[in-house]
Parts: C-alpha cells; structure tokens; sequence
C-alpha cells in the first residue's frame, strides 16, 4: 500500500491483445483525463507488453499525459502473476492515487491480485466515477477530492458510491462501454516512458496450450439504433419482427437475458448488466418488461422507445414514446411508415 | 483422510478415460480440495418490501441462498473426488446461519465444513474478507482452491484472485470445463468472454468456476439423512438455552458439553472457527482492514425527462416516426 498523497497521477490499465489496443482503455482515459484535470495532476497510461512501445503514441492521441511501457519478451502473452507483478512494482515506484481497469474478462482477473498485493480498496464495475469529498462524522474529518466509485450493488437494485481514504491508490474496475470513446486529437503528443520488467519463472505458472478467440457477431456499443426483444416476445418466430424493424431502421438487434436464456437470440446481442452496456441515439424496447439489470444497460439511451401491452411494465419509466399495445401489430405498422417515409 | 498417492490402477478405472503418462516414482492421485462458499440474499427476490425507506436493501426480508456460481465450485471439487479420489472441504465465513449452506454441502458429499464466524469479521470488504479466509484455508492441506467467480451479492469476483494472492499460489480464473488432472498439474479451458483458453498450471492453485462449467447435483437422500443433525458448536448452545429456557448457567454448559461430545462422537460436530483460531491479524480484519468504506447508497430510480405516451395506431406510429425523423434520430 503507499500513503495518501495529492501529487501522484491518475492511472489507466491500457489492455492490448496481440498489438492491438482494446477500446476499454481508451474509453476510460476520456474519464481518467477529467478527474485528472480536477485533481491538476497528469494521466498516466500503463500499456504491458512486448514490443508494445510503438502503441504508445496513439494512446496520448486519446488523452494521456504520460505512457509507461511495461516491456518483456516473457510478457507477450497476458498471464496474471506476471502482468500483477509488473504493475505492483510501478505502483510503488511512482505511487499513483488513482488506478482504473476496465472490468473486462482481463481487467477483473488483474486488478484484484494487484489490489491484494498493494493492499489497496478495489471497486468492481463502476458505471461512474467523479471526485468529491467525504465527511467521517465520527471523527468530524474531511477527506476531500477522493474518487468517488459509483456501481449498481445488489443485483442493480441500488447504487452504492465507494470510497477509499486511508489506503491508496484509490483502485477501480469499470464496465465496457459505460464511458464514452474520448475524440481522438492527432496532435497530441505525451511522454513515453520506458520501464525495466524483472519478470522470474515464478511469476509465470501458466503454460497457454491453445486458445481461441471469436468474434462478436455484433457490436452494439457501435451501433446508432438498436431494436430489443424481451421474452415478451414470446418465441424464436416471433422475434423475426425484431430482425424486421431492425433491418427497416439499419439497427442492430438486441436482447434482454430472459429472450437469451429462451433461445431466442445468440448471447452476443444480449444488452444490460451481464451483457452490453449501450449508449445509442435510439433503442427500441419490445416486449421488454425492463428488469433492472436491463435498464442499467440501457437507460443513457439518448431516446428510447417502449413497446409493451402491460402499462405497468418499469420499462414505460425510462422510455421516452410509450406505447401500450399489442407488439404483433405495433411493430408492422411501425415498419411500414418508416418504410414509407424513408 | 484419504491418502494422498495411489497406484496407477485407480487410475484406469477414470471414467473420462484420461491417460496417464507412466511414471517411476509414486504418483500422486487423489486431491485435496477447499472449496469457499457463501450464504448470500436471493438478489432476484428482490421487491418493495426488501427495501428500506432510505434506500438500502433489508437483507433480512430476503431468502438466504447458497450463492450460485459456489454450488458450480462444489461440484467440479466433488468431481475431482469422483474421479481421483481424495476430501472435500467447504468453507464458509459469515454467520451462525451460515451453516445451513454448510450442511447443504454436507447433503451433496463434501466431506468436512468450516464455519468461520466471529463478529470481528463484521464490516469486512473483498480485501479483509480474502484475507481472513486465507488464514483459514491455511490451516488446512490443500492442492485446489475453489470459489465461484462472484456472489450475487456483491457480484465483484473479486475474492478469488484476492485470495489466490494472499495465498501466495497461482489463479485460473473462469473456468467453464476441467480438462485433467496429472499429480502435478490441472489443465482446464477458461472462458475469456469473447473465446476461450486453455492452460495448465501447478498445484497447489486457485480455480473460480463459473455457471456454465457444469450442473451441480442435488442432495444425495443418503447424506442427507445422516448430515440432517449436524451442526455448530453455536447451534448446540442455541439450541440448549431455547429447549431449556429456565436451565441455570451450569445446567446449560452441562447440556452443552454433553450434546457436543455427543456430535462430535458421531461426526457430525461442525467445525466453527474464529479470528483467534485461524491466527488473524486483526490489523487486516473487519472495518479496520477494509480500504473500501460506503460514502452513499441510493435507490435506482431511473426515469426519462420528456416522455409521452404514443397510441398504438397508424397515426400515433406515424406522427412518433416523422419526430424522430425530423430530430435525425433516425437519418
């Protein structure tokens, strides 16, 4: 653990795979770069690798102040000890005061060893973050600008703010997608720092025999409309009607766990908590009844549309057109005046 | 205890058919497994009536569950013991009622339970909690450390690779299917959310399992008759000042003793351990050993700014379409 301190950086994990950059990291330097700005401290980027230097540039073109390249050939495949052990070191070596991961597959399994290691509070999928005072009424201190880690707890039903004050960095995981893709600035330039990696065998317990990776057959945090289904759809025929509004508006289609757990749609288009997490400009709710962890996936929605025949459904709250009807009949008509007036 | 080497004709009889290379020296064929469980609220329960005025979720109006994804752990750990043979362990820190989960393990054919529970631990976040639960798993003779990947609860899957470094082994995180086991080494496929990998690792390590790795069993009707009375030393004294309500101090110890000796004779005694039985550093439990403290909680309240209600005819649908069209919501 290292001391409460106001001069150390804001740091970001920035998580490569194979040379390429994944857009976590570069959505949280965007937030990173705020909290940054309002503690007047720089953003630090950590990128782990080998030969991952040449990535360092594009990484300041989205809002880094500062890249430390973790390089090693023995750190070209991800392995949680070592990339753990790498990171602690430069925790320790230049003291940060905040950490951000993204709660990705990789991001969840590295920042709690690393966490557990510096001894330091870890907040696990934050769907915000912000600076803010705490005041200890027992003690009547006030501990201010401190990471206020903000995350849906107890199955989405409430939202708890976390923070830390005695032991730093303030260390959180965030969800994919909850923080928009800072705009990239080809001007920007920041330093890059090369640090030495002592990695051992011991640091190195696994041994990759194969490994294959998929691609999701969709990419609904891209996607500018996106149509869902929920299981009041009632059956794997009948979600053709979303297929069919969604190829009528160019959307993507989407999901909610239920109408996945049915077998109505591949997991890859599932939309909330334990799916993807979407911002788009619409999203088009049908049948969806709008379970909590549904709608924390998809309340920033710039519009949302609701379609359900039960007008006490909790989806109608965060929807901006209610439509209380019959999604057999509302969704052909819908199809049928975008189709007339595109 | 089972003993921990065997000969290599156990290990023909492996159901999975798995081979193993030919060694000189004695291999080691049965595993010791500790597998950490947790009694959370059912979160999907969840209603009106769960939740108090300010906002926070009233634990006690919830259904206490065994936590999913640890029935997944339980039962890869059962299925080691299945195959090549050795113990089952479950751990638990929570509650006196936490034994129920306990027992439960017990039904299923865990073969020893731990209940570690001390008001100490009170307060505990990820980075306490990982770390009380080190100084027990310490205790113990292990190859595999099981835990589910999250809790529903918390839902952080933040206590196993937590404790895996406290303990000083190796984490293989995510696994979706057990591949083999060699004396020295597991192999098993992980699920990298867009793919999967497969690794090898030594023992001892840590493994979180998640839902998909298998269905876990139900209650063999066997067990459950002979575990049904099994329970914890706190349970006994519970149990004796509830059945004997006028009792002195020294009639209450008396019956106590008695019950528990009774238990324990029987193999049915819990084991029930506490900060001190474990060598916790207090430094490092509960409130104090905690770096994350709640600064607020708040209910989910989500609504949308302007909203309408559009009627679900031609009209309405074509009057919603045209303000979204002219908007460039939909270009």
């Amino acid at each position: 653990m290292i001391k409460v301190n106001r001069k150390g950086e804001v740091w970001v994990f920035i998580e490569q795979h194979e040379g390429k950059l994944e857009d976590i990291g570069l959505e949280l330097l965007g937030r990173a770069r705020t909290l940054g700005n309002e503690l007047g401290v720089e953003v630090g980027a950590v990128l782990v690798g080998d030969n991952v230097k040449s990535m360092a540039e594009k990484i300041c073109h989205y809002g880094a102040d500062k890249v430390y390249v973790l390089e090693n050939p023995l750190l070209g495949h991800y392995q949680t000890n070592s990339y753990s052990k790498a990171i602690y070191d430069l925790i320790h070596k230049y003291e940060p005061q905040i950490m951000i991961f993204g709660a990705s597959a990789c991001g969840r399994d590295l920042a709690p060893r690393v966490a557990s290691a510096a001894k330091a509070g870890l907040t696990a999928d934050c769907t915000d973050l912000c600076i803010g005072d705490h005041e200890v009424k027992k003690t009547n201190t006030v501990h201010k600008k401190l990471l206020l880690q903000i995350r849906p707890a107890f199955g989405g039903n409430i939202i708890a703010t976390i923070i830390n004050y005695d032991r730093w960095p303030q260390m959180a995981t965030v969800r994919e997608g909850v923080m928009p893709m800072p705009e990239l600035q080809a001007d920007r330039k920041g330093k890059i720092i090369v640090e030495q990696v002592h990695i051992g065998n011991d640091e190195l317990p696994l041994e990759i025999l194969n490994e294959h990776k998929r691609e999701k057959k969709v990419n609904l945090k891209a996607s500018r409309i996106i149509v869902a289904g929920g299981a009041g759809v009632g059956s794997k025929e009948n979600f053709r009607f979303i297929w069919d509004l969604a190829n009528a508006l160019g959307a993507s289609p989407g999901a909610t766990r239920a109408a996945v757990d049915l077998g109505f749609i591949d997991r890859d288009h599932q939309v909330g908590q334990t799916g993807t997490t979407v911002r788009p400009s619409l999203y088009i709710a049908v049948g969806i009844s709008g379970a909590i962890q549904h709608q924390a996936g998809m309340c920033e929605s710039q519009k949302i549309i609701a379609i359900n025949n039960d007008p006490d459904a909790p989806i109608f709250n965060v929807a901006h057109y209610k439509i209380v009807g019959d999604l057999n009949t509302v969704v052909p008509t819908m199809i049928k005046s975008i189709k007339a007036r595109v | 205890m089972t003993p921990k080497t065997g000969n290599l004709q156990n290990k023909t009889a492996n159901p999975n058919g798995l081979v193993l290379k030919p060694l000189n020296k004695e291999v080691k064929l049965a595993y010791n497994c500790v597998v950490l469980i947790k009694q959370v609220p059912d979160t999907k329960k969840i209603t009106g009536e769960a939740m108090n005025d300010d906002g926070t979720v009233n634990r006690g109006a919830l259904p206490a569950i065994f936590n999913p994804e640890d029935l997944n752990a339980l039962e890869l750990a059962l299925d080691i013991k299945d195959q090549y043979g050795g113990a089952v362990t479950v751990i638990t820190m929570g509650l006196p009622s936490a034994s129920d989960i306990l027992r439960q393990s017990l039904y299923r054919g865990a073969d020893e339970a731990i209940l570690v529970t001390d008001r100490r631990c009170a307060a505990s976040d990820t980075l306490a909690t990982s770390y009380i639960l080190s100084a027990a798993v310490k205790k113990l003779d292990y190859d595999i450390v099981l835990c589910g990947r999250q809790a529903i609860d918390g839902d952080t899957a933040q206590v196993g690779p937590q404790l895996a470094e406290k303990l000083g082994i190796p984490q293989v995180t995510y696994v979706e299917e057990l591949l083999s086991l060699d004396g020295e080494s597991m192999t098993a496929r992980r699920n990298i959310g867009n793919g999967w990998q497969e690794v090898r690792c030594e023992m001892p390590l840590l493994v979180t399992v998640i839902d998909e790795a298998n269905e876990p069993r139900v209650a063999s009707a066997r067990k459950l008759m002979k575990n049904k009375n099994a329970l914890t030393p706190v349970e006994v004294e519970v149990s004796a000042r509830q059945g004997n309500p006028d009792a002195s101090a020294e009639k209450i110890a008396e019956l106590v003793k008695r019950k528990t000796q009774e238990l324990q004779e029987n193999g049915l005694l819990i084991k029930q351990w506490d900060l001190d039985d474990i060598e916790a550093d207090l430094t490092w439990c509960g409130r104090d050993g905690s770096p994350t403290k709640v600064h607020r909680i708040q209910s989910v309240v989500l609504s949308a700014k302007d909203s309408k209600f559009v009627e679900p005819t031609e009209q309405g649908v074509a009057d919603m379409i045209h303000e979204l069209i002219s908007d460039k919501t939909i270009s």
